[in-house]
């Protein structure tokens, strides 16, 4: 789950980071009382969405489509700059480099103070899955693009990792902060500031934490300009705080909704709807559609406790995408008997009004059964005992060849 | 042979008095897996019927391992819980001189695995399977020991190994084996979080010493780097032929597919990447999951094995 920069710099705060004064607003009214509020000479309009890329992104009109302002972070030296700003972000589409074609409408506005900077810093907390433990990694070239970073001078970039039980060494954050080449005060703000992240890290069940830009002021503190932060899913249970952090409008709708029925859904730009159960054997399925030539309009996996209503609700998530033109049901039967995802199959349909060309492919556990179900309803479902078989049938199905 | 597991092995089921413990606890039993018993906190003394018998409940896995020496615990516990279980049953194997973990359990907080496996990592002779896995099995000749969720009856004895981050994909890889008339040794789940335990490298050196297995078949899917190190690790070390699969190669990138691991993030984890790897470590690559029998048969034609 993420959040936006206004949300994290309140934890950095209170885990003891170091931030600008903010203010987080809704309206034109609130940005301009904010700064106000601020008393800071210069400030930073920032639009509150949950990708990366803001200040390069380009805003539009959300009906128009017209090209409003370039850029969604703004440094504004006056009240009125601060209301133009606020007038071109609030309520208008932000497309970024990360959002797709598509953008995000800004709801969400942050005003704040501004702080003279001698130099901009990298700095990211995440799991290592390979090393098994969080890693932190810090840059001298802050502000830029890190994964270009990582692409043209990987050496730039330094890593430590915390211990998995004892957490940060102090001896490797001062060896950090030696090579980002800080001295005296900013050493110390840079090793307190890393002890207060793991801390965050840890407490708050973060799976990470990104600063682009980490700052270095002209009094030599280390601020955190930007709050990029998301949490562990499986830990919400031990953080009720995290619910009342989620913006529902930042998320996909019908992945939630999926996600309620113990489906896992991932929409695609393709046309052959997929109904699978397994991770792994839900994205095979999406890529032998592909190999036949076929483009997948989802990944769905239905997950081992499927039931009659949940498959019903995939079979109607699948027909909600108006692209969808063809299905194909792959089930490999451990624990989830194949005559049961049948009669569900068939009720789904029957309920539904499918219109489409369905192909059914069982393996497994009562796979015989399951295809002597489909075999005597009176749907035109077409069946196939290979993965290859059923993609290669629904492609040509979907194209007006039997 | 086969590894880690045998159809001797006694297993325990941590979880065992839960609707899933004693679900697949008597899918087990049904496959002949040797089930000696169950651990649940504070139903100690009780007994659990499964297909073919009564099995006691123990308090502490400790407690377990004492009174039916048990060699594998299967962990069925709920997420919250399920670190503990594994940090539990760690501890209690170490004493006895090591054993083998089982975590079935999805979704089990990162950071608690992290802690998990370090406390693993510490016990040399304490191997932990998962967690998110189907678990794993070594057909025996009636029935086999079966610690896990997969149907048992898809699969036979034989000389094929299979390791797998994926459930359902690995009976899909099993069922292949079986369409070109091959059983398999052990098939292993790794599972498909972001930390766990044993990872690909693990059993591929396992199945290389394991002399029952003549071939593997090896399926990894997006996010992470475990399988470009398993590829680099078999073209230094591997003598038996492999087959490879990843699946993923239509997923969008910053999207989860499913497992909580599954994720190109940074450009990092594709399909390609990882295919690419398998291709020059001279791993047989299946581009789709229904050729994987095809390719193994060439596979074994290849080493002189068919």
């Amino acid at each position: 789950m993420n959040i936006h920069e206004y949300q994290g710099k309140i934890l950095f705060k209170q885990a003891g980071v170091k931030v600008q004064d903010g203010v987080h607003c809704k309206t034109v009214e609130e940005a301009v009382n904010a700064y106000d509020y601020l008393d800071s000479k210069v400030v930073a309009v920032k639009s509150q969405i949950h990708a990366g890329g803001r200040g390069k992104g380009t805003l539009y009109d959300q009906e128009t489509d017209n090209l409003i302002m370039e850029g969604g972070v703004k440094i504004a030296f006056s009240r009125d700059e601060v209301k133009e700003y606020a007038q071109n972000i609030i309520g208008r589409k932000l497309v970024t480099k990360q959002t797709g074609s598509g953008g995000k409408i800004v709801n969400n506005l942050y005003v704040e103070a501004g702080c003279s900077i001698t130099h901009e810093y990298y700095l990211a907390l995440l799991v290592d899955r390979e090393a098994k433990t969080i890693l932190i990694m810090a840059s001298t070239e802050g502000g830029m693009d890190i994964e270009e970073v990582a692409e043209k001078t990987p050496e730039a970039i330094h890593k430590i990792w915390t211990h998995p039980v004892d957490g940060l060494n102090e001896k490797d954050a001062l060896e950090m902060a030696d090579k980002l080449g800080l001295s005296g005060h900013s050493k110390q703000d840079l090793v307190s500031m890393l002890e207060s992240l793991s801390r965050m890290f840890i407490e708050k069940d973060c799976s990470m934490i990104e600063i682009n830009p980490l700052v270095k002021s002209d009094s030599g503190d280390m601020i955190a300009l930007d709050a990029k932060v998301s949490f562990d899913d499986n830990a919400s249970f031990r953080h009720p705080w995290m619910e009342e952090m989620r913006d529902h409008s930042e998320e996909e709708e019908v992945e939630t909704r999926a996600h309620d029925h113990g489906l896992s859904y991932v929409k695609l730009d393709g046309n052959i709807g997929c109904l699978v159960n397994g991770a792994g054997l839900a994205m095979a399925s999406m890529d032998v559609i592909k190999l036949y030539g076929g483009e997948p309009a989802n990944f769905l996996d239905i997950g081992g406790g499927a039931t009659k209503e949940s498959i019903t609700t995939a079979f109607g998530i699948i027909l909600e995408d108006d692209n969808v033109e063809g299905i194909l049901v792959n089930i490999f039967g451990g624990i989830i008997q194949c005559d049961m995802v049948a009669r569900s199959v068939i009720e789904a349909s029957n309920e539904l009004g499918l219109q489409v060309p369905l192909v059914v492919r069982f393996s497994g556990t009562n796979h015989i059964e399951g295809k002597e179900v489909l075999d005597n309803c009176n749907l035109d479902v077409h069946t196939s005992s290979t993965l290859a078989e059923g993609a290669e049938k629904i492609v040509n199905l979907t194209r007006g060849e039997e | 042979m086969s590894i880690w597991i045998h159809e001797e092995s006694r297993v325990l089921i941590q979880g065992i008095t839960g609707k899933q413990g004693t679900f697949h606890g008597t899918k087990m039993d049904e496959y002949n897996t040797n089930v000696v018993g169950g651990v649940t906190p504070g139903k100690g003394g009780q007994f659990v019927e499964l297909q073919n018998k009564k099995v006691p409940v123990f308090n502490t896995v400790s407690e377990g391992l004492d009174e039916t020496g048990a060699d594998v615990s299967l962990i069925y516990v709920p997420a919250r819980f399920a670190a503990a279980a594994i940090v539990e049953a760690a501890d209690a194997f170490q004493e006895k001189g090591g054993g083998l973990i089982v975590c079935i359990t999805e979704g089990i907080p990162i950071l608690d695995m992290i802690k998990a496996v370090a406390r693993v990592d510490q016990y040399p002779e304490v191997r932990l399977i998962g967690p998110n896995c189907p678990g794993i099995i070594t057909p025996g000749d009636v029935g086999g020991c079966k610690a896990g969720i997969m149907p048992g009856f898809i699969h036979a004895k034989g000389r094929i190994g299979i390791v797998s981050k994926s459930g359902t994909l690995t009976y899909e890889a099993v069922a292949q084996t079986m369409s070109v008339g091959e059983g398999q040794s052990t098939c292993v789940g790794i599972g498909g979080d972001p930390v766990n335990g044993t990872g690909f490298i693990d059993c591929l050196d396992a199945f290389e010493n394991d002399p029952q297995t003549a071939a593997i078949v090896m399926i990894g899917e997006i996010g992470g780097s475990a399988e470009e190190e398993a590829a680099d690790w078999a073209a230094k070390n591997m003598t038996k032929p492999i087959v490879g699969f990843v699946a993923g190669s239509t997923a969008p990138p910053g999207k989860r597919m499913g497992h909580a691991g599954a994720i190109i993030s940074g450009g990092k984890g594709t399909a390609a990447e990882k295919f690419k790897a398998f291709e020059n470590a001279g791993i047989y690559v299946a581009r789709d999951p229904s050729e994987i029998g095809n390719v193994l048969v060439k596979a074994l034609k290849d080493a002189g094995l068919r």
